[in-house]
């Protein structure tokens, strides 16, 4: 009889952010700079993705004048033959990846139209960004973290991917196609150490939120850096942040 | 030696889809040599067996630059980037279709010169002949910018078309210290490394920086490959000290893992940690640590082929390359492999 080890792929971490490499795409603004700033400052080397290298760059300087360890990676997530430039840029500056996090989205054209006003290119872009472009990351990152037995895959959802909002209709499809992705790559994952989530942040006061809904009161919105402290408690609470889990964050309370 | 008097067998050189290369087993217990879909392989190791991979990415490592002068030339990259420091070999003009040994030489550049490469201004801190280090005047994050911007994979004139990055990656690269691709883990698909686990066989991981094939210098090539930097996890330690207790063997993905492994085991006992490998594998080599290996397929007279022969014969090696021609079967990074065990 073998002894159980044999089974599994080698073990080498557990869940800790401190002195790990992390990846946050769209991390210029809005929740994904949040989550950026937040594992810097818990110790994580953090590789931040965007497009607009100006804001991005500030964003960085900022964490690395509060003493934490953050790389600009300027690059569209949608762009195919940027995907390994991304993966190896990151790789280069912040090592071995253990948590990766999809936070880059669009909502497409805005003011947000009905469906079927919505041009089938625009749906197909939408869908690059916030569903194929994540996916080929995941490709680049996932491999390395089954090999190491640990690594955390966050997919930033939406309730939109549950709920058939009028008007919401390409971000929605995505975000639906988006949270499948996420339960099939965590059931194709199992016993290999790596985790996949798919968190739906809730409302939140962004630029996106505004863009979405521009007569909100910004006063009843989540702050993202509340939602970020949420989702970095989920990354380190492996027993209440299972893999294949779909997480609605306001309803999640760390323990 | 018969094998040794007729002509050497024809590989062909055409690139096989990762999911779709065949594999000659050299079963050495058995005395058999045959053919098999490299898919297969969970079927061909022995459950309680131990894989281990090189997880080293592939830069784009070839770089397009000009002296101080404006003499255009290429640098490819011998070594993993050391903070803002370059370490690599200087090529005149032309690109890879040209054999390294036909190449023309380097333009004249000095130590102390600085010049232009993949966008940005580097310092020549060093130079030995068409050995090269260079310091770029930019910050670590528009270093690698440039290189993912500007660089190439390192390719040789047996495949005239541009290879994109992603050929060359494995599917569980993670950092990119690799100058060429750690290519007998390309078939490792993800239906192959889950089989793998299914069957009982565990995976291990090192990082092993895979240096240049060929310079095309007489001098340069008679000593590769040069040191190369590796770092073995203690978790993959403890792993192959398990698969010895329950009697499985060790199988090396690729010569990079063998060399690192092998040199870590070099005081004795296999030792985690960060090294430099510097021992060649020859047909005098005993393996210490890895008991079979997982190799692309080389033909008699080349430099790979001699390598594999510290792990069975030649006139089996040859037998072997013999079956792999007949079948058609390709050599080089992106052809079918081997399996010796």
């Amino acid at each position: 009889m073998l002894p159980s080890t044999a089974y599994l792929v080698v073990m080498e971490v557990a869940m800790e952010i401190e002195g790990h490499g992390a990846l946050v795409t769209g991390a210029s603004r809005g929740l994904g700079r949040a989550l950026a700033e937040l594992l810097a400052a818990r110790g994580a080397r953090v590789a931040l993705v965007a497009r607009d290298p100006g804001p991005l760059g500030d964003v960085v300087a900022g964490i690395r004048a509060r003493g934490g360890n953050a790389h600009a990676i300027a690059a569209d997530i949608a762009d195919k033959d940027a995907i390994h430039r991304i993966a190896g840029q990151a790789h280069g500056t912040v090592g071995e990846i253990a948590i990766a996090i999809h936070n880059a989205s669009t909502l497409g054209p805005v003011p947000l139209r009905l469906l079927l006003d919505t041009e089938c290119e625009d749906l197909a872009a939408v869908l690059e960004t916030n569903l194929v472009g994540p996916f080929r990351l995941t490709k680049l990152l996932a491999g390395a973290m089954a090999l190491r037995g640990a690594g955390t895959i966050v997919h930033v959802s939406s309730d939109a991917a549950v709920e058939p909002y009028p008007t919401w209709g390409a971000y929605a499809i995505s975000k639906a196609a988006q949270d499948q992705l996420s339960r099939v790559l965590a059931a194709e994952l199992a016993g290999t150490g790596v985790r996949v989530l798919a968190v739906d942040p809730g409302e939140m006061d962004t630029r996106m939120h505004a863009d979405a809904v521009p007569d909100a009161d910004r006063g009843a919105l989540q702050r993202p850096a509340d939602v970020a402290a949420r989702i970095v408690a989920m990354i380190e609470d492996e027993a209440r942040a299972p893999s294949g889990a779909r997480i609605i964050a306001p309803s999640w309370s760390a323990p | 030696m018969a094998a040794a008097l007729r002509s050497a067998p024809e590989l062909a050189t055409a690139e096989v889809p990762r999911d779709a290369v065949s594999l000659v087993v050299i079963d050495r217990a058995r005395e058999r040599i045959e053919l098999a879909a490299f898919r297969a392989l969970p079927e061909l190791l022995d459950a309680g067996d131990l894989v281990v991979v090189n997880d080293a990415a592939t830069l784009p490592a070839s770089l397009r630059g000009t002296t101080a002068a404006g003499a255009p030339f290429e640098l490819r990259l011998s070594a993993p980037v050391d903070g803002s420091r370059l370490y690599g070999v200087v090529f005149g003009p032309g690109d890879h279709r040209t054999r390294t040994e036909h190449r023309a030489a380097p333009p004249s550049i000095a130590i102390g010169e600085v010049v232009r490469i993949g966008g940005l201004s580097a310092t020549v801190a060093a130079l030995a002949g068409r050995r090269i280090e260079l310091v770029a005047r930019a910050s670590e994050d528009r270093l690698w910018q440039a290189l993912y911007a500007a660089g190439r994979p390192v390719q040789y004139a047996h495949r005239r078309e541009l290879l994109p990055l992603w050929s060359v990656q494995t599917a569980y690269a993670a950092r990119p210290w690799s100058v060429e691709m750690p290519s007998a883990g390309r078939p490792l698909t993800w239906e192959v490394l889950l089989g793998l686990r299914r069957r009982g066989i565990a995976i291990a991981r090192l990082t092993h920086a895979a240096g240049l094939s060929s310079t095309g210098d007489d001098a340069l090539d008679r000593a590769l490959p040069w040191p190369e930097r590796y770092e073995l996890p203690r978790a993959t330690v403890d792993a192959i000290d398990e698969a010895r207790a329950r009697g499985g063997h060790v199988i090396a993905i690729g010569t990079t893992v063998v060399r690192a492994l092998e040199a870590a085991a070099d005081g004795g006992e296999l030792r985690a940690g960060s090294g430099v490998a510097t021992l060649r594998l020859d047909a005098a080599y005993r393996p210490r640590v890895v008991d079979g290996i997982v190799s692309g397929l080389h033909a008699p007279g080349e430099s790979h082929f001699e390598l594999l022969r510290a792990f069975a014969p030649r006139d089996r090696l040859v037998r072997a390359i013999e079956l792999a021609a007949a079948h058609g079967l390709s050599s080089h990074e992106l052809g079918d492999s081997c399996l010796i065990v």
